[in-house]
């Protein structure tokens, strides 16, 4: 029987703007805090691993040279937008396998002012017509054949549910964003905290219909890190630390199984759907018993396909099902109430564990102002493209 | 005439200019660019098989902004030309979402995108309106 994996120790740190910390500092900065929140200290960690894209690689062993440097594995990973949630399941792997009692996950990111992140992959046109790469082009494509941005491509999964089940419009997408900032005044760890009204963020810039800017991902630096702990290791512990503790019901990745027309438009929804499915499975729990949910809205249009992903509604109904305002913090399956990727922030590889933070805050009663009450469960959601889908599901201590 | 190439080597040009796909000859599953093995039943035997013309456009964006020399806005979806999804942007249509609709019907045409120091035309494709 594999070993119960719990969450000790958690935390963030603020997202947003960070010029005096390099990418080392604020991982260590996330590293140190979910050590101290776990009531532990380095040498007692079994595995160490890190995520990070834009800083060149390596990040771990960076990061063992500034909180400590004790020989253990280190495993560095990338997986585009679910990095994060990747390297937590890489400590819990470890842990469930009997190979360490403690493990430590980080993810960070230096990204506040950058724009779009994909796109316009080769510059410009060469001088003489030469067939390149698998598609055997002979110039840039991005712009000519489709787009490549971010925004346009999930702009187009959003509208492709549209499409299929009707009673998509411009005004709800950008309803889905008003929510998700109306939440983020509550947190004050967030990039962003301003309320948006409807009409400010549907007049806003448009980067790719139906998605304005504020309805897309918000580039910003930030970390965070978790502690996990195998439960024979959790007895031995203090009351506090045992009741303080976070059960891990289920810990997913999946990646997309092929099907027509996944190489055109990514498709997002399958292997969504079968962590969802899988999660649920683990953890002997379905999704009316959530009590909340962050899921991955790196843009608005984004948010509505993953309810019908994660099965939060029935299949096809995630129009009504946002529109009779369930998803709003006070309805009976809040969705994002940290303000998500729109507000919070999405510094990539730190996304992953963040959410779980999030989930993991209310589920402790300690989420302050915006406490979601008598949280119990939860579940964490992050996608990447490629793709690559982490879900976790997380219970309050009994005891 | 100037030379033409197309833009990508799955655009066959000519006089009735189409897409043509590499389908696994084993599962039937189609893929535009150069596999190593079906990415479905991992056969590694395939053939070119022709894309029909006309679709139904099943999803779509206006993006207005994109990297550095891209013109914007413009147009780019996915088009359902007979169970085949295609890549394109919708073009000969003003870039808004009173012009562009889901489910709307689509055909492919052909234009010069541009020229090499040698002269030769790079001949891309989008959909426009039926």
């Amino acid at each position: 029987m594999a070993e119960q994996v719990w969450i000790l120790g958690i935390t963030m740190t603020k997202f947003g703007k960070h010029p005096d910390k390099d990418t080392v500092d604020l991982a260590a900065e996330a590293a140190m805090g979910a050590l101290a929140d776990a009531g532990t200290t380095m040498d007692k960690m079994g595995v160490l691993a890190a995520g990070n894209l834009m800083g060149g690689g390596g990040i771990g062993q960076q990061l063992q040279k500034q909180v400590g440097q004790t020989g253990i594995p280190v495993y560095n990973v990338s997986n585009a937008c679910a990095t994060g949630a990747t390297a937590l399941r890489t400590a819990i792997m470890a842990v469930k396998a009997g190979e360490c009692d403690y493990g430590l996950a980080v993810g960070v990111e230096k990204l506040a002012g950058a724009g779009l992140l994909a796109g316009g992959s080769a510059k410009s046109d060469g001088k003489v017509y030469e067939p390149k790469g698998r598609y055997g082009s002979v110039a840039p494509t991005d712009g000519r054949i489709g787009t490549e941005t971010m925004p346009g491509v999930f702009a187009q999964i959003g509208m492709e549910y549209g499409h299929k089940y009707g009673g998509t419009s411009f005004e709800l997408f950008a309803k889905i964003s008003e929510k998700n900032h109306a939440h983020s005044t509550l947190n004050p760890l967030a990039a962003y905290s301003k309320r948006f009204s409807l009409e400010e963020i549907m007049n806003d810039v448009m980067i790719a219909y139906p998605n304005t800017r504020p309805m897309c991902s918000a580039n910003c630096d930030g970390a965070a890190a978790a502690v996990v702990v195998s439960a024979t290791e959790l007895k031995k512990l203090s009351k506090e630390q045992q009741q303080r503790a976070i059960k891990v019901s289920a810990s997913v990745l999946t990646t997309d199984p092929w099907e027509e027309a996944c190489q055109i438009l990514p498709n997002v929804n399958t292997l969504t759907r079968n962590a969802a499915k899988q999660a649920y499975e683990q953890a002997g729990i379905g999704p009316d018993d959530l009590d909340m949910v962050e899921l991955h809205d790196c843009f608005a249009t984004a948010e509505l396909v993953h309810y019908d992903n994660l099965m939060l509604c029935e299949e096809g109904g995630a129009v009504d099902f946002f529109n009779s305002g369930v998803t709003w913090r006070d309805g009976k399956t809040p969705v994002n109430v940290s303000g998500g990727l729109e507000s919070k922030g999405h510094p990539i590889a730190a996304t992953g564990i963040a959410n779980i933070w999030e989930v993991c805050h209310h589920l402790r009663g300690e989420a302050g102002d915006r406490q979601i009450e008598g949280a119990k469960v939860g579940l964490a959601h992050v996608i990447g493209l490629g793709s690559a889908c982490g879900v976790h599901i997380l219970e309050k201590a009994a005891a | 005439m100037a030379e033409q190439v197309p833009l990508v080597d799955y655009l066959v040009l000519g006089d009735e200019p189409h897409l043509r796909a590499h389908e696994c000859t084993n599962c039937g599953a189609r893929f535009f660019d150069r596999r190593n093995a079906c990415a479905s039943c991992f056969g590694t035997s395939f053939k070119d098989v022709d894309i029909v013309t006309e679709g139904e456009l099943r999803a779509f964006t206006i993006v207005s902004l994109a990297a550095p020399g891209i013109p914007v806005p413009f147009v780019a979806g996915v088009v359902d030309c007979d169970g085949t999804a295609v890549r394109g942007n919708v073009i000969n249509t003003e870039p808004d979402p009173d012009h562009v609709k889901l489910g709307m019907k689509v055909k492919l045409t052909t234009y010069v995108v541009g020229s090499d120091d040698n002269g030769t035309e790079a001949i891309g494709f989008g959909f426009e309106p039926v």
